[in-house]
Protein backbone atom coordinates (compact mmCIF):
# COMPACT_ATOMS: atom_id res chain seq x y z
CA UNK A 1 0.00 0.00 0.00
CA UNK A 2 2.82 2.32 1.12
CA UNK A 3 4.18 1.77 -1.77
CA UNK A 4 1.20 2.44 -3.98
CA UNK A 5 0.93 5.80 -2.26
CA UNK A 6 4.45 6.82 -2.88
CA UNK A 7 3.92 5.82 -7.23
CA UNK A 8 0.71 8.71 -6.61
CA UNK A 9 2.96 11.14 -5.57
CA UNK A 10 5.72 10.71 -7.42
CA UNK A 11 2.85 10.41 -10.97
CA UNK A 12 0.66 13.75 -8.95
CA UNK A 13 4.53 15.60 -8.72
CA UNK A 14 5.32 15.26 -12.18
CA UNK A 15 2.08 16.11 -13.33
CA UNK A 16 2.11 19.20 -11.30
CA UNK A 17 6.22 19.92 -12.28
CA UNK A 18 4.86 19.35 -15.89
CA UNK A 19 2.49 21.73 -15.34
CA UNK A 20 4.65 23.93 -13.73
CA UNK A 21 6.95 24.40 -16.70
CA UNK A 22 4.75 24.59 -19.13
CA UNK A 23 3.56 27.55 -20.77
CA UNK A 24 0.60 28.50 -18.61
CA UNK A 25 -3.23 29.47 -20.21
CA UNK A 26 -5.42 28.40 -21.48
CA UNK A 27 -5.29 24.74 -21.65
CA UNK A 28 -7.20 22.50 -18.68
CA UNK A 29 -4.94 20.34 -16.74
CA UNK A 30 -6.15 17.28 -18.62
CA UNK A 31 -5.08 18.96 -22.66
CA UNK A 32 -2.35 18.73 -24.07
CA UNK A 33 -0.06 22.37 -23.90
CA UNK A 34 1.92 23.57 -26.65
CA UNK A 35 5.36 23.36 -26.31
CA UNK A 36 6.38 26.62 -27.83
CA UNK A 37 4.25 29.28 -28.59
CA UNK A 38 5.13 31.97 -31.70
CA UNK A 39 4.63 35.23 -29.28
CA UNK A 40 3.83 36.14 -25.80
CA UNK A 41 0.26 35.68 -24.53
CA UNK A 42 -2.00 38.18 -23.55
CA UNK A 43 -2.90 38.54 -19.75
CA UNK A 44 -6.02 40.19 -19.71
CA UNK A 45 -8.87 40.46 -17.02
CA UNK A 46 -11.23 42.63 -16.46
CA UNK A 47 -11.98 45.59 -14.24
CA UNK A 48 -15.36 47.18 -12.99
CA UNK A 49 -13.71 50.76 -11.99
CA UNK A 50 -15.92 52.36 -9.59
CA UNK A 51 -16.25 55.76 -11.56
CA UNK A 52 -14.88 56.65 -15.00
CA UNK A 53 -11.43 56.40 -13.58
CA UNK A 54 -10.55 53.76 -16.86
CA UNK A 55 -11.27 54.57 -20.66
CA UNK A 56 -9.76 53.70 -23.51
CA UNK A 57 -8.02 56.55 -23.78
CA UNK A 58 -7.09 56.81 -19.96
CA UNK A 59 -3.36 57.49 -19.08
CA UNK A 60 -2.10 53.65 -17.59
CA UNK A 61 -2.52 52.80 -13.70
CA UNK A 62 0.44 52.98 -11.65
CA UNK A 63 1.41 49.31 -11.12
CA UNK A 64 0.71 48.92 -15.15
CA UNK A 65 2.66 52.33 -16.01
CA UNK A 66 5.65 50.78 -13.84
CA UNK A 67 6.25 48.03 -16.61
CA UNK A 68 6.85 50.81 -18.90
CA UNK A 69 8.27 49.74 -22.41
CA UNK A 70 8.43 46.05 -21.49
CA UNK A 71 4.96 45.64 -22.32
CA UNK A 72 2.17 46.09 -24.97
CA UNK A 73 -1.41 47.17 -23.46
CA UNK A 74 -4.26 47.15 -24.18
CA UNK A 75 -7.98 48.55 -23.29
CA UNK A 76 -10.96 48.04 -24.17
CA UNK A 77 -14.45 48.22 -23.22
CA UNK A 78 -15.97 44.93 -21.94
CA UNK A 79 -19.52 44.23 -23.79
CA UNK A 80 -23.01 44.22 -21.74
CA UNK A 81 -21.19 46.74 -19.13
CA UNK A 82 -18.97 44.32 -17.50
CA UNK A 83 -16.34 47.13 -17.14
CA UNK A 84 -12.82 47.62 -18.91
CA UNK A 85 -10.78 44.55 -20.34
CA UNK A 86 -7.42 44.98 -20.13
CA UNK A 87 -4.78 43.12 -21.63
CA UNK A 88 -1.11 42.91 -21.38
CA UNK A 89 1.50 41.00 -22.80
CA UNK A 90 5.56 41.04 -23.39
CA UNK A 91 6.93 43.10 -26.21
CA UNK A 92 9.67 41.44 -26.42
CA UNK A 93 9.55 37.23 -28.16
CA UNK A 94 8.70 34.14 -26.21
CA UNK A 95 11.06 31.52 -24.52
CA UNK A 96 11.59 28.46 -24.79
CA UNK A 97 9.67 26.44 -22.46
CA UNK A 98 12.58 25.48 -19.90
CA UNK A 99 13.85 28.77 -19.74
CA UNK A 100 10.64 29.96 -18.60
CA UNK A 101 10.17 27.92 -16.26
CA UNK A 102 13.99 28.52 -14.47
CA UNK A 103 12.97 31.86 -14.25
CA UNK A 104 9.53 31.26 -12.79
CA UNK A 105 11.22 28.97 -10.63
CA UNK A 106 13.62 32.12 -9.40
CA UNK A 107 10.55 34.56 -9.26
CA UNK A 108 12.22 36.66 -12.23
CA UNK A 109 9.87 34.96 -14.93
CA UNK A 110 7.99 38.96 -16.33
CA UNK A 111 5.33 37.29 -16.96
CA UNK A 112 5.06 37.31 -13.67
CA UNK A 113 5.19 40.71 -12.68
CA UNK A 114 2.65 41.00 -15.14
CA UNK A 115 0.22 39.12 -13.77
CA UNK A 116 0.66 40.75 -10.30
CA UNK A 117 0.86 44.40 -11.85
CA UNK A 118 -2.83 43.84 -13.45
CA UNK A 119 -4.25 42.41 -10.08
CA UNK A 120 -3.24 45.18 -8.05
CA UNK A 121 -4.04 47.70 -10.44
CA UNK A 122 -7.65 46.39 -10.78
CA UNK A 123 -7.83 45.95 -6.69
CA UNK A 124 -6.61 49.63 -6.58
CA UNK A 125 -9.22 50.61 -9.48
CA UNK A 126 -12.02 48.67 -8.07
CA UNK A 127 -11.32 48.94 -4.25
CA UNK A 128 -8.94 51.96 -4.05
CA UNK A 129 -6.65 50.13 -2.35
CA UNK A 130 -4.40 46.55 -2.63
CA UNK A 131 -5.61 43.34 0.21
CA UNK A 132 -2.70 42.96 2.21
CA UNK A 133 -2.54 39.32 3.89
CA UNK A 134 -2.69 39.27 7.62
CA UNK A 135 0.95 39.97 9.53
CA UNK A 136 2.43 39.44 11.63
CA UNK A 137 1.62 35.57 11.00
CA UNK A 138 0.74 33.00 12.84
CA UNK A 139 2.20 29.60 11.28
CA UNK A 140 5.32 28.01 11.77
CA UNK A 141 7.34 26.91 8.78
CA UNK A 142 8.08 23.01 8.97
CA UNK A 143 8.88 20.74 5.97
CA UNK A 144 5.65 20.16 5.43
CA UNK A 145 4.42 23.48 5.29
CA UNK A 146 7.65 25.15 3.06
CA UNK A 147 6.21 24.20 -0.27
CA UNK A 148 2.52 25.78 0.48
CA UNK A 149 4.61 28.56 2.14
CA UNK A 150 6.31 29.42 -1.14
CA UNK A 151 3.21 29.26 -3.05
CA UNK A 152 1.78 31.68 -1.35
CA UNK A 153 4.28 34.22 -1.79
CA UNK A 154 3.92 33.90 -5.18
CA UNK A 155 -0.27 34.29 -5.12
CA UNK A 156 -0.35 36.95 -7.21
CA UNK A 157 2.17 36.40 -9.34
CA UNK A 158 0.93 32.88 -10.23
CA UNK A 159 -2.14 31.38 -11.32
CA UNK A 160 -4.29 31.35 -14.56
CA UNK A 161 -4.19 34.95 -15.79
CA UNK B 1 -4.12 36.82 22.28
CA UNK B 2 -5.46 33.16 22.97
CA UNK B 3 -6.58 31.27 19.76
CA UNK B 4 -6.91 28.13 18.27
CA UNK B 5 -4.49 26.79 16.05
CA UNK B 6 -4.58 23.71 13.76
CA UNK B 7 -1.19 21.77 14.21
CA UNK B 8 -1.54 19.03 11.62
CA UNK B 9 -4.25 16.27 10.63
CA UNK B 10 -6.68 15.77 14.08
CA UNK B 11 -4.45 18.07 16.14
CA UNK B 12 -5.09 21.15 17.42
CA UNK B 13 -4.42 23.34 20.50
CA UNK B 14 -5.05 26.71 22.04
CA UNK B 15 -1.74 28.53 21.95
CA UNK B 16 -0.74 32.61 22.46
CA UNK B 17 -0.22 34.20 18.91
CA UNK B 18 0.25 37.64 17.96
CA UNK B 19 -2.44 40.01 17.82
CA UNK B 20 -3.97 40.94 14.55
CA UNK B 21 -3.24 44.04 12.96
CA UNK B 22 -4.51 47.19 10.64
CA UNK B 23 -3.05 46.17 7.13
CA UNK B 24 -5.51 48.40 5.26
CA UNK B 25 -7.74 51.19 5.44
CA UNK B 26 -10.85 49.41 4.89
CA UNK B 27 -10.30 46.92 7.94
CA UNK B 28 -11.23 46.45 11.20
CA UNK B 29 -10.42 45.08 14.74
CA UNK B 30 -13.08 42.86 15.93
CA UNK B 31 -13.01 41.84 19.79
CA UNK B 32 -14.82 38.10 19.39
CA UNK B 33 -17.68 37.65 21.66
CA UNK B 34 -18.80 34.24 20.26
CA UNK B 35 -17.35 31.74 17.56
CA UNK B 36 -18.90 28.46 16.44
CA UNK B 37 -17.96 25.45 14.74
CA UNK B 38 -18.93 24.54 11.20
CA UNK B 39 -19.04 21.11 9.63
CA UNK B 40 -17.01 22.67 6.58
CA UNK B 41 -14.13 22.96 10.10
CA UNK B 42 -13.76 18.82 9.76
CA UNK B 43 -12.29 19.17 6.62
CA UNK B 44 -9.55 21.10 7.40
CA UNK B 45 -9.27 19.43 10.82
CA UNK B 46 -9.58 16.05 9.02
CA UNK B 47 -6.67 17.12 6.64
CA UNK B 48 -9.02 16.73 3.23
CA UNK B 49 -8.32 20.58 2.22
CA UNK B 50 -4.59 20.01 1.82
CA UNK B 51 -3.93 23.95 1.90
CA UNK B 52 -3.16 24.33 5.77
CA UNK B 53 -0.48 25.57 7.94
CA UNK B 54 0.52 24.63 11.25
CA UNK B 55 -0.35 27.59 13.32
CA UNK B 56 -3.49 28.80 11.18
CA UNK B 57 -6.37 29.78 13.38
CA UNK B 58 -9.14 27.94 12.55
CA UNK B 59 -12.93 29.51 12.44
CA UNK B 60 -15.52 31.84 10.54
CA UNK B 61 -18.45 32.13 12.10
CA UNK B 62 -18.60 34.90 14.41
CA UNK B 63 -19.65 37.85 16.60
CA UNK B 64 -18.48 40.28 18.42
CA UNK B 65 -17.53 44.13 19.22
CA UNK B 66 -15.82 46.52 17.15
CA UNK B 67 -12.62 47.74 18.82
CA UNK B 68 -10.36 49.49 15.94
CA UNK B 69 -11.51 51.03 12.42
CA UNK B 70 -9.21 52.20 9.35
CA UNK B 71 -9.30 55.88 8.18
CA UNK B 72 -11.54 54.37 5.18
CA UNK B 73 -14.24 52.22 7.27
CA UNK B 74 -17.27 54.80 7.42
CA UNK B 75 -20.29 52.76 8.44
CA UNK B 76 -19.13 51.13 11.81
CA UNK B 77 -17.13 52.65 14.84
CA UNK B 78 -15.69 51.58 17.53
CA UNK B 79 -18.09 49.63 20.34
CA UNK B 80 -20.38 48.30 17.25
CA UNK B 81 -21.63 45.21 18.13
CA UNK B 82 -21.45 43.41 15.05
CA UNK B 83 -21.71 39.93 13.01
CA UNK B 84 -19.63 39.10 10.31
CA UNK B 85 -20.05 37.00 7.23
CA UNK B 86 -17.74 34.27 6.45
CA UNK B 87 -16.96 35.15 2.73
CA UNK B 88 -13.88 38.38 2.69
CA UNK B 89 -15.89 40.26 -0.35
CA UNK B 90 -14.91 43.67 -1.76
CA UNK B 91 -18.36 44.67 -2.59
CA UNK B 92 -17.38 46.72 -5.77
CA UNK B 93 -15.85 43.91 -8.17
CA UNK B 94 -18.55 42.73 -11.42
CA UNK B 95 -19.52 39.89 -9.03
CA UNK B 96 -20.05 41.27 -5.61
CA UNK B 97 -22.16 43.86 -7.90
CA UNK B 98 -24.21 40.83 -8.83
CA UNK B 99 -24.83 39.77 -5.68
CA UNK B 100 -22.35 36.90 -5.76
CA UNK B 101 -20.27 38.15 -3.19
CA UNK B 102 -18.74 34.62 -2.78
CA UNK B 103 -16.83 34.90 -5.65
CA UNK B 104 -15.14 38.11 -5.27
CA UNK B 105 -12.20 39.06 -7.77
CA UNK B 106 -10.40 40.87 -5.05
CA UNK B 107 -11.05 39.07 -1.79
CA UNK B 108 -8.72 36.38 -2.03
CA UNK B 109 -4.92 36.65 -1.53
CA UNK B 110 -3.69 33.77 -2.63
CA UNK B 111 -5.73 33.65 -6.54
CA UNK B 112 -3.07 31.19 -8.28
CA UNK B 113 -3.66 28.09 -5.82
CA UNK B 114 -7.41 27.84 -7.15
CA UNK B 115 -7.28 29.30 -10.26
CA UNK B 116 -4.96 26.26 -10.60
CA UNK B 117 -7.34 24.11 -9.67
CA UNK B 118 -11.00 25.40 -10.35
CA UNK B 119 -10.23 27.61 -12.99
CA UNK B 120 -10.97 30.34 -11.40
CA UNK B 121 -10.69 32.22 -7.52
CA UNK B 122 -13.38 32.81 -5.28
CA UNK B 123 -13.22 35.49 -2.84
CA UNK B 124 -11.54 34.71 0.56
CA UNK B 125 -12.82 33.30 3.70
CA UNK B 126 -11.69 33.72 7.63
CA UNK B 127 -9.69 30.65 8.99
CA UNK B 128 -10.34 28.60 6.21
CA UNK B 129 -6.81 27.48 4.43
CA UNK B 130 -4.26 29.32 2.20
CA UNK B 131 -6.38 28.47 -0.59
CA UNK B 132 -9.01 31.13 0.51
CA UNK B 133 -6.71 33.76 1.31
CA UNK B 134 -4.86 32.45 4.21
CA UNK B 135 -7.29 34.77 6.92
CA UNK B 136 -6.91 34.34 10.14
CA UNK B 137 -9.94 32.71 12.01
CA UNK B 138 -12.41 33.60 14.68
CA UNK B 139 -11.12 31.25 17.36
CA UNK B 140 -9.45 33.73 19.04
CA UNK B 141 -9.85 37.05 20.84
CA UNK B 142 -9.42 39.20 18.23
CA UNK B 143 -9.62 38.86 14.49
CA UNK B 144 -8.73 40.93 11.14
CA UNK B 145 -12.00 42.50 9.16
CA UNK B 146 -10.33 43.70 5.54
CA UNK B 147 -13.63 45.47 3.86
CA UNK B 148 -15.54 45.93 7.29
CA UNK B 149 -18.01 48.33 5.39
CA UNK B 150 -19.05 45.19 3.31
CA UNK B 151 -18.21 42.39 5.64
CA UNK B 152 -19.50 43.38 9.20
CA UNK B 153 -23.26 44.13 9.67
CA UNK B 154 -24.53 46.01 12.85
CA UNK B 155 -26.41 43.96 15.50
CA UNK B 156 -29.94 45.12 16.38
CA UNK B 157 -30.22 45.49 19.94
CA UNK B 158 -33.42 43.21 20.20
CA UNK B 159 -31.63 40.16 18.91
CA UNK B 160 -28.99 38.37 21.13
CA UNK B 161 -25.77 37.52 20.22
CA UNK B 162 -26.52 33.63 20.96
CA UNK B 163 -29.33 34.23 17.73
CA UNK B 164 -27.16 36.73 15.69
CA UNK B 165 -24.28 34.59 15.60
CA UNK B 166 -25.11 32.15 13.26
CA UNK B 167 -26.43 35.07 10.81
CA UNK B 168 -22.81 34.72 10.18
CA UNK B 169 -22.31 31.41 8.13
CA UNK B 170 -25.25 29.21 8.72
CA UNK B 171 -28.67 31.07 8.20
CA UNK B 172 -27.13 32.98 5.05
CA UNK B 173 -25.61 29.63 3.42
CA UNK B 174 -29.02 27.66 4.43
CA UNK B 175 -31.23 30.64 3.16
CA UNK B 176 -29.17 31.15 -0.41
CA UNK B 177 -29.46 26.99 -0.73
CA UNK B 178 -33.21 27.80 -1.10
CA UNK B 179 -33.43 31.07 -2.65
CA UNK B 180 -30.62 30.29 -5.89
CA UNK B 181 -32.42 26.64 -5.59
CA UNK B 182 -35.55 28.58 -6.82
CA UNK B 183 -38.57 27.17 -4.00
CA UNK B 184 -41.76 28.49 -4.35
CA UNK B 185 -45.00 28.30 -2.90
CA UNK B 186 -46.40 24.79 -3.31
CA UNK B 187 -42.70 23.08 -3.56
CA UNK B 188 -41.59 19.93 -1.81
CA UNK B 189 -38.40 20.49 -1.03
CA UNK B 190 -35.96 17.78 0.84
CA UNK B 191 -32.44 18.57 2.45
CA UNK B 192 -29.69 16.02 3.28
CA UNK B 193 -28.19 16.90 6.23
CA UNK B 194 -29.76 18.35 9.60
CA UNK B 195 -26.71 20.13 11.01
CA UNK B 196 -27.04 23.81 10.94
CA UNK B 197 -26.72 24.87 7.40
CA UNK B 198 -29.50 21.68 6.89
CA UNK B 199 -31.85 22.95 9.47
CA UNK B 200 -31.56 26.84 7.99
CA UNK B 201 -32.12 25.54 4.64
CA UNK B 202 -35.09 23.82 5.69
CA UNK B 203 -36.20 27.07 7.97
CA UNK B 204 -35.49 29.00 4.84
CA UNK B 205 -37.70 27.12 2.49
CA UNK B 206 -40.41 26.56 5.20
CA UNK B 207 -40.38 30.93 5.06
CA UNK B 208 -40.36 31.09 0.94
CA UNK B 209 -43.60 28.90 1.00
CA UNK B 210 -42.56 25.46 0.15
CA UNK B 211 -45.51 22.74 1.16
CA UNK B 212 -43.70 20.59 2.62
CA UNK B 213 -40.19 20.16 3.92
CA UNK B 214 -38.53 17.47 4.77
CA UNK B 215 -35.31 16.74 6.32
CA UNK B 216 -32.41 13.72 5.83
CA UNK B 217 -30.55 12.73 8.39
CA UNK B 218 -29.17 9.72 10.54
CA UNK B 219 -29.18 11.42 14.27
CA UNK B 220 -32.07 11.33 15.80
CA UNK B 221 -31.53 14.02 18.07
CA UNK B 222 -31.14 16.38 15.18
CA UNK B 223 -34.38 15.28 13.48
CA UNK B 224 -36.09 16.06 16.78
CA UNK B 225 -34.76 19.37 17.01
CA UNK B 226 -35.57 20.01 12.96
CA UNK B 227 -38.74 18.81 14.00
CA UNK B 228 -39.31 20.59 17.05
CA UNK B 229 -37.84 24.53 16.26
CA UNK B 230 -38.62 24.44 11.92
CA UNK B 231 -41.77 23.22 11.75
CA UNK B 232 -40.69 20.56 9.11
CA UNK B 233 -41.02 17.06 8.49
CA UNK B 234 -37.87 14.12 8.70
CA UNK B 235 -36.75 11.01 7.65
CA UNK B 236 -33.73 9.28 8.76
CA UNK B 237 -31.76 7.57 6.02
CA UNK B 238 -30.77 4.58 8.53
CA UNK B 239 -34.19 3.61 9.94
CA UNK B 240 -36.66 4.19 6.67
CA UNK B 241 -36.52 4.04 2.88
CA UNK B 242 -35.64 7.80 1.76
CA UNK B 243 -36.67 6.84 -1.71
CA UNK B 244 -40.09 5.21 -0.79
CA UNK B 245 -40.86 8.12 1.32
CA UNK B 246 -39.97 11.33 -0.89
CA UNK B 247 -42.14 9.37 -3.89
CA UNK B 248 -45.25 9.27 -1.00
CA UNK B 249 -44.70 12.39 0.50
CA UNK B 250 -44.99 14.34 -2.90
CA UNK B 251 -47.66 12.79 -4.85
CA UNK B 252 -44.72 10.10 -6.75
CA UNK B 253 -43.32 13.41 -8.73
CA UNK B 254 -40.40 13.61 -6.18
CA UNK B 255 -39.06 16.53 -4.43
CA UNK B 256 -39.35 19.84 -6.88
CA UNK B 257 -35.92 21.22 -5.42
CA UNK B 258 -33.38 18.87 -3.52
CA UNK B 259 -30.79 20.52 -1.25
CA UNK B 260 -27.05 18.71 -0.19
CA UNK B 261 -25.91 19.91 2.57
CA UNK B 262 -23.51 17.76 3.76
CA UNK B 263 -20.25 17.93 1.67
CA UNK B 264 -17.45 16.34 0.84
CA UNK B 265 -17.57 13.42 4.24
CA UNK B 266 -21.29 12.60 3.51
CA UNK B 267 -22.06 8.83 5.20
CA UNK B 268 -24.40 6.44 4.13
CA UNK B 269 -25.74 2.98 4.78
CA UNK B 270 -24.57 0.19 2.60
CA UNK B 271 -21.53 -0.81 -0.17
CA UNK B 272 -21.41 2.77 -1.87
CA UNK B 273 -20.28 4.46 1.99
CA UNK B 274 -17.30 1.49 1.70
CA UNK B 275 -16.25 2.11 -1.76
CA UNK B 276 -16.13 5.85 -1.49
CA UNK B 277 -14.30 6.06 1.73
CA UNK B 278 -11.34 3.44 0.46
CA UNK B 279 -11.40 5.60 -2.90
CA UNK B 280 -10.61 8.70 -0.50
CA UNK B 281 -8.28 7.41 2.09
CA UNK B 282 -6.56 6.11 -1.50
CA UNK B 283 -6.84 9.84 -2.88
CA UNK B 284 -8.87 8.40 -5.70
CA UNK B 285 -11.26 11.01 -4.96
CA UNK B 286 -10.98 14.14 -2.79
CA UNK B 287 -14.53 13.97 -1.91
CA UNK B 288 -17.69 11.35 -0.69
CA UNK B 289 -20.82 12.60 -2.69
CA UNK B 290 -23.11 10.31 -1.26
CA UNK B 291 -25.46 12.77 -0.76
CA UNK B 292 -25.04 14.98 -3.75
CA UNK B 293 -25.65 11.69 -5.53
CA UNK B 294 -29.52 10.92 -3.75
CA UNK B 295 -30.50 14.25 -4.07
CA UNK B 296 -29.92 13.75 -8.02
CA UNK B 297 -31.61 10.82 -8.04
CA UNK B 298 -34.72 11.58 -6.35
CA UNK B 299 -35.00 14.64 -7.45
CA UNK B 300 -38.17 15.12 -9.94
CA UNK B 301 -38.40 15.51 -13.11
CA UNK B 302 -36.80 19.09 -14.44
CA UNK B 303 -36.44 19.77 -10.30
CA UNK B 304 -33.42 21.38 -8.57
CA UNK B 305 -30.38 20.65 -6.78
CA UNK B 306 -28.40 23.08 -4.75
CA UNK B 307 -24.92 21.76 -3.65
CA UNK B 308 -24.27 23.58 0.12
CA UNK B 309 -22.16 21.43 1.62
CA UNK B 310 -18.60 22.14 0.86
CA UNK B 311 -16.61 20.14 -1.92
CA UNK B 312 -13.02 20.58 -2.84
CA UNK B 313 -12.23 18.83 -5.89
CA UNK B 314 -12.61 15.52 -7.72
CA UNK B 315 -15.82 13.06 -7.20
CA UNK B 316 -16.05 9.37 -8.19
CA UNK B 317 -19.31 7.82 -9.77
CA UNK B 318 -21.22 11.38 -10.60
CA UNK B 319 -24.98 10.42 -11.92
CA UNK B 320 -24.17 12.85 -14.92
CA UNK B 321 -27.03 10.19 -16.85
CA UNK B 322 -29.76 11.22 -14.20
CA UNK B 323 -28.91 14.71 -14.34
CA UNK B 324 -29.39 15.20 -18.26
CA UNK B 325 -31.78 12.94 -18.59
CA UNK B 326 -34.17 14.50 -16.31
CA UNK B 327 -33.78 18.11 -17.09
CA UNK B 328 -32.31 18.66 -13.34
CA UNK B 329 -31.06 22.21 -12.92
CA UNK B 330 -27.68 22.03 -10.56
CA UNK B 331 -26.00 24.93 -8.57
CA UNK B 332 -23.93 25.10 -5.67
CA UNK B 333 -21.83 28.32 -4.03
CA UNK B 334 -19.86 28.83 -1.25
CA UNK B 335 -22.25 31.65 0.51
CA UNK B 336 -23.37 35.29 -0.65
CA UNK B 337 -24.30 36.30 2.94
CA UNK B 338 -23.59 40.16 2.09
CA UNK B 339 -26.31 39.17 0.07
CA UNK B 340 -28.95 37.88 3.15
CA UNK B 341 -27.76 38.84 6.59
CA UNK B 342 -29.52 42.52 6.80
CA UNK B 343 -32.51 40.55 5.51
CA UNK B 344 -31.91 37.90 7.98
CA UNK B 345 -31.25 40.08 11.17
CA UNK B 346 -34.81 41.64 10.63
CA UNK B 347 -36.49 38.14 10.45
CA UNK B 348 -34.44 37.08 13.56
CA UNK B 349 -35.73 40.18 15.21
CA UNK B 350 -39.09 39.76 14.63
CA UNK B 351 -38.86 36.13 15.60
CA UNK B 352 -39.45 34.23 12.35
CA UNK B 353 -35.74 32.72 12.35
CA UNK B 354 -34.45 31.02 15.47
CA UNK B 355 -30.80 29.69 15.54
CA UNK B 356 -29.85 29.36 19.38
CA UNK B 357 -30.80 26.06 19.75
CA UNK B 358 -27.92 24.79 16.98
CA UNK B 359 -25.83 26.03 19.56
CA UNK B 360 -25.89 22.90 21.80
CA UNK B 361 -22.11 23.31 24.07
CA UNK B 362 -21.02 26.68 24.88
CA UNK B 363 -17.98 27.24 26.53
CA UNK B 364 -14.47 29.33 26.97
CA UNK B 365 -12.22 29.34 24.34
CA UNK B 366 -9.40 27.23 26.13
CA UNK B 367 -11.42 24.21 25.89
CA UNK B 368 -12.14 24.36 21.71
CA UNK B 369 -10.40 21.08 21.63
CA UNK B 370 -12.55 19.24 23.12
CA UNK B 371 -14.98 21.19 21.45
CA UNK B 372 -14.67 19.83 18.14
CA UNK B 373 -13.87 16.10 19.45
CA UNK B 374 -17.58 16.64 20.71
CA UNK B 375 -18.71 18.43 17.26
CA UNK B 376 -16.74 16.05 15.05
CA UNK B 377 -17.71 12.41 17.14
CA UNK B 378 -21.48 13.94 17.94
CA UNK B 379 -21.09 13.54 21.60
CA UNK B 380 -23.80 14.49 23.86
CA UNK B 381 -25.67 15.67 20.83
CA UNK B 382 -23.64 18.00 19.82
CA UNK B 383 -24.54 20.32 17.15
CA UNK B 384 -22.41 23.02 17.35
CA UNK B 385 -19.65 24.00 19.70
CA UNK B 386 -19.50 27.47 20.39
CA UNK B 387 -16.65 29.44 22.20
CA UNK B 388 -16.32 32.64 23.97
CA UNK B 389 -12.98 33.82 24.18
CA UNK B 390 -13.61 36.55 27.09
CA UNK B 391 -14.74 33.48 29.16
Amino acid sequence: MRALVKAGFIVVGGLALRRFLLPSGRQGPWQRAPLMRREPRWHVLTVNPARDELTPDSPLPEPLAGLGDAVDVQIRRAPADRGIELAVRLRDGAQSPVTAGARRLAGRDPNQAIRAALREAKQLLETGEVLHPDSPPTTQTTAVNKPLQMATRQGRREGRL
Amino acid sequence: MKALLWQGVNELSVDEVPDPTMRNEQDAIIRVRKTATCGSDLHLLGGYIPFMERGDVLGHEFLGEVVEVGPQVRKHKVGDRVVVCSFVSCGRCWYCQQQQYSLCDNGNTNPAITENIWGFAPGGCYGYSHALGGFAGSHAEYIRVPYADQGAFTVPDEVSDERALFASDAAPTGWMGADLGGVKAGDVVAVWGAGGVGQMAARAAVLLGAERVIIIDRFANRLQMAEKYLGVETLNYQTQDVGGELLERSGGRGPDVCIEAVGMESHSTGPQYLYDQVKQQLRLESDRPIAAREAIYHCRKGGSVFLLGVFANLVDKFPLGALMNKGLTLRGAQQHGHRYIPMLLDRMARGELVTEHLATHTMPLDEAPQGYNMFKNKIDGCVRAVFEPAR
